[in-house]
């Protein structure tokens, strides 16, 4: 069991957790992730760690709220207890002096995206970093993201808070600017946009690193339910990753694998609020 | 009871065990084999002639002390039966069930050579089954070595170190990268062949008694390193029983279409994350409506039953056909591998056996998704490495299947991650460590391995000898009485 220390909400449906985990803490890099489960009926679902304070001993993670686990999650307050919690899993990003680097990072993609380009920072490395959400609201961490980078640059899809842009416009133009002087990209968001910053990249030539969250069950090799097929075969992301080369991903089939669970997720969803509803009616009476 | 006479107790047929019927167990995950009762166990125990050469317990990979343990439940002592059973294993309600009985001890049995074998896996579950709920016989420690040992994986051969070092007084830690211990116990092996709160229960009882802390959710390799627990952790000893927890996938075309599914990932959500009572646990599975399991293992009949189940479980709630579960296996029933009694079960509750068939490419549907297998029929050629005959492909007899999904139950290996920062563990080609048979000792000093770690995917019971002998050799060392360290191999 390890106990919620502290709880913030960021958005309306974007939360913070501090994670009382010493053990975890010393270990953590950059990049890595945790499995947690929240109580003995829970399923297990990959974090990417947002923050780990050594000396403190904890563990922060940013949940958005999207499935019957995150939602159950957000419920939570600080004094709780999750009932697993392990890791830290997965490999460490690659940290080094490179150059100029730019970080993307999008919705909730923002948080993991944080420690990466501090330790780019201290490593050294002029950072430009790039975050986007659909809307002003679902924005987080510009402060944090602002203070570990050389520029930054805000976009919103619907123009509700700085630039009116999906990330890959900015990304385009920084490119184009600087040809020759980016040395790196890292990107973390959904799916569909990690997709799209690796076609725009792609073109320049510039290595370009994706942080992936597939579906899992253990998160230490033993299910392959998170293969994801490089150009020459599959990797376990839990093992191999969760950090790929983005020109090497098939962006097909891991779009594909993702939408596998959809119905049963949506049905997970219903079953929850439906036994929420009941909680409440029993609470009235 | 009057004492019989040897021709008298051979005149005693082997005792059935009660099942749950076919038909109605194949839609629910309650225990198949439903043990026997006192009087039932009681006439099987009177069959066992007591040999005084005792070829049942030579065959048995942890040396139970079968002819007493039978003879104490034959004369109403249960307790002694317990007492008798527990010098040798202190999981008897788990190996009574998944243990192949038919090729170690029953297999030995003299009764075998001119009928049938006592029951000695069902006597040894009732005995089992008997002391968890009486609990009249809990393992006991004799006294405190000062040493602390780390056990690396709370699976069959780690446990089994876990408690005989504990009886012998070491203070014993087991690392669990899982949330709960039992290793394959739990994450392989169905509800309806070994009952999860029995395996909780055993283990459970063992360890408190023994005082054993077992820390789940703790990945060594990550969390901790080898160099770690032996050096700023304090063990004196380690033992690495990691099993084989990587799946094989067949590097076929297709293989990363969705409905394509290791049997380690489908048994993992069925079994420990309970998938077949979602919603009201959190993790869902998919069955398909024609399933594939290739391979013909324990782990492919596990997988098939387990589909059938879920096939009937939707069957019922959409009143939709059942679907087919199809077992593929590329050489012939007589090379199947399965423990018997698995695939008896298997057959009875209707799984389709294709033998002699290989698989070229896993077809797509067009949407990213399992839409067949593209087969070719095998024909049997001579013996290879394993001694199983080489199944080799018929040219010109490819031909495709309708599935839409696909379980590898091909096999596993051991899972590298505990050997971060570890180079000085050596392992084989195959990623299997190189340890000493006897003694278990790897290429590092103060680090011994067993189980499927060390010999790739084996049986449960195998894995529990290799703990036990390792501790052996692990007490010995501890106390300074051992042979000094010298590398696996060396004389």
């Amino acid at each position: 069991m390890r106990k919620i220390l502290r709880k913030e909400q960021l958005t309306e449906v974007t939360k913070l957790m501090v994670i009382d985990a010493p053990d975890v803490a010393r270990k953590a890099q950059a990049g890595q992730f945790v499995v947690i489960r929240i109580d003995e009926q829970g399923e297990r679902i990959p974090l990417t760690v947002a923050d780990y304070d050594r000396e403190a001993g904890t563990i922060t993670i940013v949940v958005q709220e999207v499935g019957k686990t995150t939602m159950q999650l957000g419920t939570l307050e600080a004094g709780d207890e999750l009932a697993t919690f392990t890791g830290p899993l997965g490999k460490p990003s690659e940290i080094d002096r490179y150059g100029t680097v730019i970080c993307v990072g999008g919705g909730v993609g923002i948080a993991p995206v944080f420690p990466i380009a501090r330790a780019l920072h201290e490593a050294g490395n002029t950072v430009l970093s790039i975050i986007g959400a659909r809307t002003e609201g679902l924005l987080i961490w510009e402060d944090r993201i602002g203070q570990v980078s050389d520029e930054l640059i805000v976009c919103t899809d619907d123009g509700s808070y700085g630039r009116k842009a999906l990330v890959t416009e900015p990304l385009q133009e920084l490119l184009e600017e600087r040809r020759g002087e980016i040395a790196k990209v890292w990107a973390v968001g959904p799916a569909a946009m990690m997709k799209f910053v690796a076609a725009t990249t792609k073109p320049f030539g510039v290595h370009t690193i994706v942080s992936l969250n597939t579906i899992m069950i253990d998160g230490t090799g033993m299910c392959g339910g998170c293969r994801v097929q490089l150009e020459d075969g599959a990797r376990f992301a839990c093992v191999d990753g969760p950090e790929f080369d983005a020109h090497r991903v098939d962006w097909y089939t891991l779009l594909a694998r993702q939408r596998s669970y959809l119905e049963e997720e949506a049905r997970a969803v219903e079953h929850w609020k439906q036994r929420c509803r009941l909680d409440d009616q029993l609470e009235d009476e | 009871m009057a004492e019989l006479s040897k021709r008298e107790r051979m005149g005693i047929p082997r005792q059935g065990i009660p099942t749950q019927d076919p038909a109605a167990r194949r839609t629910n995950f309650d225990e198949v084999a439903l043990g026997y009762t006192l009087e039932q166990a009681r006439r099987e125990a009177n069959r066992c002639l007591q040999c005084v050469k005792r070829p049942c317990t030579e065959g048995c990979p942890v040396g139970v002390l079968i002819p007493d343990f039978i003879r104490a439940l034959r004369d109403g002592d249960l307790d002694g039966a317990v007492r008798a059973m527990k010098e040798k294993n202190n999981l008897p309600a788990i190996c009574g069930r998944v243990c192949p009985q038919e090729s170690q001890c029953e297999a030995s049995c003299v009764l075998a050579k001119t009928g049938e074998a006592v029951a000695i896996g069902r006597l040894e579950r009732f005995v089992g089954d008997y002391e968890l709920e009486r609990r009249t016989c809990p393992p006991e420690c004799c006294g405190d070595t000062g040493k602390r040992v780390a056990i690396v994986g709370a699976g069959p051969a780690g446990l089994t170190c876990a408690v005989d070092l504990g009886i012998l007084g070491h203070k014993v830690t087991v690392f669990e990268s899982l949330h709960s211990p039992g290793g394959v116990l739990v994450y392989g092996i169905p509800e309806f062949r070994l009952p999860k709160n029995m395996v909780r229960e055993e283990i459970v009882y063992a360890a408190e008694c023994l005082g054993i802390e077992i820390r789940t959710d703790a990945v060594v390799g990550s969390l901790y390193t080898i160099d770690e627990l032996l050096g700023e952790q304090g063990f004196d000893a380690l033992f690495l029983g990691t099993g084989a927890g990587l799946p094989s996938f067949m590097p076929i075309p297709g293989i990363n279409l969705n409905g394509v599914v290791s049997a380690n990932e489908f048994l993992t959500r069925v079994n420990l994350m309970k998938a077949y009572l979602f919603p009201e646990y959190d993790t869902p599975v998919k069955v398909g409506q024609r399933v594939a399991v290739i391979g013909a293992g324990n782990v492919a009949m596990d997988a098939a039953r387990c589909s059938l189940r879920l096939q009937a479980i939707r069957a019922q709630e959409t009143g939709e056909e059942r679907g087919e579960v199809h077992i593929l296996y590329r050489r012939s029933r007589t090379e199947v591998p399965a423990r018997a009694e698995e695939v008896e079960h298997a057959e009875e509750e209707g799984v389709l056996f294709d033998f002699l068939t290989d698989q070229l490419e896993v077809l797509g549907d067009g949407r990213g998704n399992v839409g067949g297998l593209r087969n070719i029929r095998t024909k049997l050629g001579e013996p290879d490495e394993s001694g199983r005959r080489r199944p080799v492909p018929l040219e010109g007899s490819e031909y495709d299947a309708e599935f839409d999904m696909v379980v590898m139950a091909i096999g596993t290996r051991p899972n590298p991650l505990v050997f971060n920062s570890a180079d000085d563990v050596e392992r084989t080609r195959w990623g299997t460590v190189v340890a000493d048979e006897d003694s278990g000792r790897t290429t590092r000093e103060r680090v011994w391995a067993g189980g499927d770690v060390v010999t790739g995917a084996a049986t449960v019971i195998s894995a529990m000898g290799a703990g036990k002998r390792a501790a052996a050799d692990m007490h010995s060392y501890l106390e300074g009485e051992g042979e000094p360290w010298q590398q696996p191999g060396d004389e």
